[in-house]
């Protein structure tokens, strides 16, 4: 019996291999199992491969795995690109169709099996990837049952003629396998798992399912890999809501359509990845002086320019920090993991309305897209804060004076209207103004204005500014990540304890205003350093040498070449700093 | 009920003493008190330029944006509260140039708000560079041997990416202008009104003079029937663009609120934003 698996379906890209992934994940985990899966894929519609990695576990595991059990292929590609990921036990199961030819270094045995042969005998070559599936089952001796109720979901529209062909498609692969595996084969068999209902899904439901807890009953966005699916959710839902979704015609106007909803009075959102961030800067700008609240998710890929746009990194950082011309008060979140991708994005709403300010939300495309178990939500912690916004009438203004929108207070917060309130009339402006909001460039007023708007986030709170892990007083190591890093991190920190090392963790989910206070005792308690990040500059590391200090300890521990990291790379990059 | 003066604030405009956009501002706010608009109902929003300040001189809610994002800054504005009027402008650069692409998808779009051109063919805050409607030959600071560029037709353009409301007005015509900018309130849809308003400062070519001996009023054209697109299109062609007055309204296409599923009838910042439990439960049990 074992405790976790890894499991691999490759093929050209638009061959059903998604779907195949799809059906075994969602059986398994609602056996309770923990899963974690991961795409590789290209930006193109068809052609060119595909594959989805997913790993089940008896616990929880938020990374892919080192090695693979299991590599089930559709071509000789699949079996060239990933073999040698398989340890000497592994299974590869290929389609006869192609004749598959076993690499020669490696111990992994490979099993010849006619997907589509059988599937086209029982109706339908599409079937294929049933019949992998049902192969997959005679390796982990798992009952082919568990499919009934998925495949019941996904064909039931389609008739019950085809809900049944497809259990007969997972039947005869599994029989076929059974009959193939010699005697001497170890299977692969799970333990049992515990039956809970858990949620599966991937960070991107998460945001948007986030949004629309806290409120936001709008959105705003251009088609953009890897944040689609966070409109695509949205258009779905948010109509039952009565509100709406506009697919604009560029990253600008949906950050500035944004904006003026926001400016109405209504929660409203807008998501990208990094070319759609480039684009959406000067608008950022306009939110920060205007102090219109803005949520913008970043789901960060591989820059610059197009770059990697299907590829793992975490290289705007600086960008989210910094990007606008001049200078704004900004708050940046980047969640974890997929539970804090849903509290992390409401509560952006509740910050972007308090400060009135851009609320930056970032994630990276391992984050966004990794499909994965995640334990139930709880709704009852999504709480909604609407800052000074006014909700009481308000007093008449005489002499047609306007309203102190601005007005310079001691937290620098100053009372917002919307438009529409009676004695509420104000002027709202890009350019430095004065507390009601016309232009000015007084060098008093630009001092006073500047000063209110950066006290805003002197103090800002946020729940969990830093996830610690930190069992040491006195560390050997600190490691620190942000984003989906935290998985990898966790299961090198394991390894790196067995090995005697000391190491604590901390993971970044405030990434500006930075919490140096909440790391600066971890910082001080350890002796060296590893900032974990998907970029070639060490772009955490180097915010952490800013606001921390401590240069001397720390030691960037990067991958940029568009693949998350696995747990035994930081393992190994960890011991060598000893 | 309001009337014109209370669309009047305090703010003394910093446009140059004859210029066009002043006509446009009380026109503005001549349209918004015959309409019966209250100012906290009316939003403003604008460009950036010169006539992009007009938001700042009316008294009603304001949004002075980014260069040539007015009109997604307004859809934004009017997707959240639809019982505002809203109203986008700024002038030719801010619209055909760096924001064209936005005017073009909002004709298409057909969001029910107002959008005013202030069209003086000349960039005037940067002190007199060439933009999108100057003439071929048209000589400024950035074109000194003479513009080489096709100017645009804002109408004809607007008319072939599916326009519902097409105008054209001259500043001096303070009462024709007042009345299609209530007309253009009033239709149920995108309304396009693109205002010749001269620059005095820097466009010696298009002058009020100039506009006075060029313009055709489509009053004075016999037959002209503003619901025939057809005929629009031939009427603007064989004028150049220089006409005054409806060009064309469909009044049959609906506008993107009427059209879009499911969007609150009431508007969307006065809705309550907290979920119930169950119908959380029911979005989260959708991904078990």
């Amino acid at each position: 019996m074992i405790n976790q698996l890894s499991w691999k379906v490759g093929g050209q890209q638009g061959e059903g291999i998604e779907s195949t992934g799809e059906i075994f994940s969602i059986a398994l985990n609602r056996l309770g199992y923990y899963l974690y899966g991961y795409r590789h894929f290209s930006s193109r519609i068809k052609g060119g491969h595909t594959n989805n990695k997913i790993r089940v576990s008896t616990s929880q595991i938020r990374s892919i795995s080192d090695d693979l059990d299991i590599l089930v292929a559709f071509d000789q590609e699949t079996i060239d690109l990933n073999y040698k990921e398989l340890h000497d036990k592994g299974i590869m199961i290929a389609d006869a169709k192609f004749d598959p030819k076993q690499p020669e270094d490696t111990k992994a045995a490979l099993y010849a099996v006619p997907f589509t042969e059988i599937a086209t005998e029982l109706g339908t070559s599409l079937m294929k990837n049933m019949v992998a599936v049902g192969a997959t089952c005679a390796v982990l001796n798992l009952d082919i049952k568990v499919f009934e109720e998925v495949v019941q979901e996904i064909f039931g529209r389609k008739g019950q003629q085809v809900v049944d062909k497809n259990m007969e498609a997972i039947q005869a692969g599994f029989d076929f396998m059974k009959e193939k595996l010699s005697d001497d084969v170890e299977l692969m068999e799970l333990e049992k798992a515990d039956g809970m209902k858990r949620l599966f899904m991937i960070g991107n439901d998460a945001i948007a399912l986030g949004a629309l807890a806290a409120g936001c009953r709008f959105m705003a966005a251009y088609p953009i890999t890897p944040a689609s699916e966070i409109m695509e959710y949205l258009i779905k839902k948010l109509p039952a809501l009565g509100g709406s979704v506009i697919q604009t015609e560029d990253e600008i106007a949906a950050a500035t359509m944004a904006i003026g909803a926001n400016y109405a009075g209504v929660r409203a959102l807008t998501a990208s990845a990094g070319p759609g961030l480039s684009l959406k800067m000067e608008a950022i700008g306009l939110s920060g002086i205007t102090e219109t609240p803005l949520v913008i998710v970043d789901t960060q890929r591989g820059g610059p320019s197009t770059g990697l746009p299907t590829k793992q990194e975490q290289s705007d950082l600086m960008a989210m920090i910094y990007g606008t011309h001049g200078e704004i008060p900004k708050i940046v979140l980047a969640p974890s993991t997929v539970q804090e991708a849903f509290y992390d994005t409401a509560e952006a709403f509740n910050l972007a309305e308090e400060y009135q300010c851009p609320v930056i939300v970032l994630s990276d495309l391992q984050l966004s897209l990794g499909k994965q178990t995640v334990e139930p939500l709880d709704f009852s912690k999504v709480e909604i804060r609407r800052g000074k916004l006014a909700t009481e009438e308000l007093p008449e203004i005489e002499n047609k004076g306007y309203f102190k929108r601005f007005e310079v207070t001691e937290d620098g917060v100053s009372p917002r209207v919307i438009p529409g309130m009676k004695n509420g009339i104000h002027h709202v402006t890009g350019v430095e103004h004065d507390e009601t909001g016309k232009p000015s460039e007084s060098a008093a007023n630009r001092n006073a204005q500047m000063d209110k708007r950066f006290r805003k986030i002197e103090n800002i709170k946020f729940n969990t500014p830093v996830h610690k892990n930190a069992p040491h007083e006195e560390a050997d190591l600190l490691i620190v990540g942000f984003n989906s890093t935290r998985g990898a991190i966790e299961e090198a920190m394991g390894r790196l304890e067995k090995d005697g090392v000391k190491v604590n963790h901390a993971q970044v989910r405030l990434i500006h205003p930075f919490p140096a206070d909440e790391l600066l005792p971890l910082v001080k308690s350890a002796k060296k350093i590893a900032v974990v990040e998907n970029n070639a500059t060490g772009q955490l590391a180097n915010i952490m040498k800013m606001n921390v200090g401590h240069a001397e300890k720390v030691h960037k521990l990067l991958k940029y070449d568009g693949n998350p990291f696995l747990p035994h790379e930081i393992h190994t990059k960890c011991k060598e700093l000893f | 009920m309001a009337t014109f003066k209370d669309f009047r604030n305090n703010v003394k405009p910093n446009w140059c003493p004859g210029c066009g956009d002043f006509s446009v501002q009380a026109a503005i706010q001549r349209a918004a008190a015959n309409v019966g608009l209250e100012p906290e109902n009316l939003a403003v929003v604008s460009g950036i330029g010169c006539s992009g300040r007009i938001s700042g001189y009316i008294n009603s809610y304001g949004f002075h944006g980014i260069h040539g994002r007015s009109l997604p800054i307004a859809q934004g504005v009017k997707m959240a509260n639809r019982d505002l009027t809203v109203i986008a402008s700024g002038g030719d650069g801010d619209g055909f140039a760096i924001g064209m692409g936005h005017t073009i998808h909002a004709i298409r779009r057909n969001v029910n708000i107002t959008y005013i051109v202030m069209d003086n063919q000349i960039y005037g805050l940067t002190k007199g560079q060439t933009s999108p409607r100057s003439a071929a030959g048209f000589k400024t600071k950035s074109t000194p041997q003479g513009s080489i560029e096709q100017a645009i037709s804002p109408m004809e353009m607007a008319l072939t990416a599916g326009a519902t409301f097409v105008a054209q007005s001259f500043s001096t015509d303070l009462k024709d202008l007042t009345a299609l900018i209530e007309a253009g309130i009033q239709h149920d849809g995108f309304s396009l009104i693109n205002v010749f308003s001269p620059c005095v400062t820097y466009n010696k070519v298009n002058t009020y003079d100039w506009f006075k001996e060029n313009l055709t009023k489509l009053s004075d054209i016999e037959g002209y029937d503003n619901s025939n697109r057809e005929l629009a299109m031939q009427t603007l062609m064989k004028h150049d663009g220089l006409l005054t007055g409806l060009i064309y309204q469909n009044t049959e296409r609906k506008s993107y609120q009427e059209l879009l599923s499911g969007y609150s009838e009431t508007p969307l910042s006065k809705a309550d934003l907290n979920l119930d439990q169950a119908h959380f439960d029911k979005l989260a049990a959708e991904f078990m």
